[in-house]
């Protein structure tokens, strides 16, 4: 998949040779890298300063605040004005806590139902007509590219109490009372499958392609049945595929904001929602920050996983 | 394995009819007659009618519309560069944080990401609105668009890049006159999935937005939390219409060019 193919470790001599030295190559380093540290590492430092401070009624609404005029001496004066009590207020106020719990919960379900519902999806694929493929794959991700809000948004018709899916149960006569799907966890774990399943099928796909089908015509032929068979080899073969979709589905639920305050209920708390909220509601941005902060150490130890799990595997496909 | 077998054929059609029967529903829905969405009261087309005169809709259309067209065209400029330092540079000092910075921006929750370009953003005294959106998708899309094109330029072959510059090019022409051509299809998906990154994203532009510059995602999820509405139902079925018109085009072009480029390969192989 096409995020393994950056890490890829190349001749770095060769290059060299090719590119050269001079300055156009440092130009062509220097804009894209000046725009990140800028643009993305610039602020988190932000962030991370303003997680230490206090808030006020003012505008910025935090203290301290540098001020550059006043050179070092202010820069001292702001770090003496530094504490962590929005830290300890996070451990205070169990909303916090229990925020960032049912995020993982939700998120961990939400995964494995993902990979349940992907798994065959992405085997099908694999297994499906040569002319076929590329046309099925697409379908896959058309998706994707249609608006999150919007294909959110879908779910709301379907799932309301007067909504398509109580309407056909109702009919068909499955169920005697509209069921209450809206506005609770399930809608949620729903939401999520259905807005990330791409994620999950995408990778897998490309490990079940590659898969060397005659290792399993072999196994049969020595009698193992088709479902041991799939226990025995194609499981343990697709395993970096399991990882990389995993992580791609569970690290942007976690931080998830639109699914559970579109279909989820006001009882369900995730942390996305809890950020939110504390910013453009309670207009707490120190607290906001140390959320962000928090929410950033929770992730970061999946984020490097999946990348180290990149590297690996585009290696392995060297 | 040329045929389907009927446990994958039935895989298929659920896993399918998952993923489009809602998009699906939406659509019918927004041609309802009637304001309930879910009783269905014979054909209209005057949902579709109101959301054409619905004047903060199409205000929030053209917001949208220009900042995606200029962040997708940044980012796929610096994307492009991007990618080239990544596969083309060498090594350098710092590459790491490089890549790093690169893949953290598309897994990072678009809370955070928000969030932090809103401070800084602040910091720096900048008024919100337009330009601080604007700023915000380049930065996110770029890395995106440094994927796309990475991922052409891994797999082409350097040695007629080589073959060039022994020939007395420059490496400026060189880069112009064989590498972006063969890499263009590349950029062209960039820019497109720039620009539709650019069109869906509600929460780094809710914080990033100031007054005055309502992006069409604002304005969906600002209806959205009243309730299902006909008129959002048709706004979003224009909306699905036009990227799925885009994406299938540009996937079509791109598989000609590809068809074209292999030709031509054969012929140039087939004539020495």
């Amino acid at each position: 998949m096409a995020l393994a193919d950056i890490t890829t470790p190349s001749q770095e001599t060769e290059q060299a040779s090719v590119q050269g030295s001079g300055w156009r190559r440092s130009l062509l380093i220097a804009v894209p890298y000046i725009w990140l540290l800028v643009f993305f590492l610039a602020p988190f430092v932000i962030v991370l300063k303003i997680s230490l401070s206090d808030v006020v009624l003012a505008r910025p609404p935090y203290f301290p605040t540098f001020d550059i005029s006043e050179g070092w001496q202010g820069f001292v004066a702001m770090f003496q004005a530094f504490d962590l009590e929005n830290y300890v207020w996070l451990t205070e106020d169990t909303l916090y806590l229990k925020s960032y719990l049912s995020s993982l919960k939700i998120a961990f379900i939400s995964t494995m139902i993902a990979l349940v519902l992907g798994y065959p999806i992405a085997y099908a694929l694999a297994k499906a007509p040569k002319e076929w493929r590329s046309t099925l794959l697409m379908l896959v991700i058309l998706p994707f590219w249609t608006s999150f809000l919007i294909r959110v948004y879908a779910w709301i018709g379907i799932l309301k109490k007067e909504g398509v899916l109580n309407y056909v149960l109702l009919w068909s006569g499955i169920i005697d009372e509209p069921l209450t799907i809206l506005n609770t966890d399930a809608a949620i774990y729903i939401g999520i499958v259905y807005s990330y399943l791409p994620f999950m099928i995408l990778p897998l796909y490309a490990v079940l392609e590659k898969l060397d089908y005659s290792l399993l015509e072999a196994a049969t032929d020595l009698g193992c049945s088709p479902f041991k068979a799939f226990w025995v080899i194609t499981l343990p073969l697709s395993v970096s595929g399991i990882w990389a979709g995993c992580f791609l589905v569970f690290i942007p639920a976690v931080g998830e904001f639109v699914i559970p305050d579109i279909l989820g209920g006001s009882s369900t708390i995730m942390i996305g929602k809890t950020l939110w909220v504390e910013f453009f509601s309670n207009r707490d941005w120190p607290v906001a920050s140390a959320v962000a902060i928090l929410l950033l150490i929770m992730l970061i130890m999946p984020i490097i996983l999946f990348q180290k799990q990149q590297e690996k595997q585009a290696e392995a496909s060297q | 394995m040329t045929r389907f077998n009927w446990f994958n054929a039935t895989t298929l059609t659920l896993g399918f009819a998952f993923l489009y029967l809602p998009i699906i529903l939406l659509m019918i829905y927004s041609f309802n007659e009637s304001r309930l969405v879910t009783v269905w009261a014979g054909f209209s087309t005057k949902w579709y009618q109101s959301v054409f005169s619905n004047e903060s809709f199409m205000n929030a259309a053209w917001v949208t519309l220009r900042v995606g067209f200029i962040s997708a065209s940044l980012a796929t400029v610096l994307g492009t560069m991007a990618a080239l330092v990544l596969n083309r540079a060498g090594s350098f000092k710092g590459k790491t944080l490089f890549t790093g910075m690169i893949y953290a921006t598309m897994v990072m929750p678009e809370v955070i990401t928000g969030l932090s370009l809103l401070l800084l953003f602040v910091s720096l005294d900048f008024t919100r609105g337009f330009w601080t959106v604007t700023l915000a998708h380049i930065t996110f899309s770029m890395c995106y668009a440094t994927v796309v094109i990475s991922a052409r330029l891994v797999t082409f072959e350097r040695s007629m890049e080589e073959a060039a510059l022994d020939l007395g090019c420059t490496r400026f022409s060189a880069f112009m006159q064989i590498t972006l051509p063969i890499i263009f299809p590349a950029i062209l998906a960039a820019w497109l999935l720039a620009f539709t990154l650019s069109l869906d994203d509600l929460v780094i532009a809710s914080f990033a937005s100031g007054p005055g510059a309502t992006t069409l995602p604002m304005k969906i999820y600002s209806q959205v939390r009243i309730g299902v509405s006909p008129e959002i139902n048709a706004l979003s079925s224009i909306l699905i219409a036009v990227v799925a018109f885009g994406v299938v085009t540009a996937s079509l072009i791109t598989k000609q060019a590809h068809a074209k480029r292999m030709k031509e390969e054969q012929q140039a192989h087939s004539s020495t």
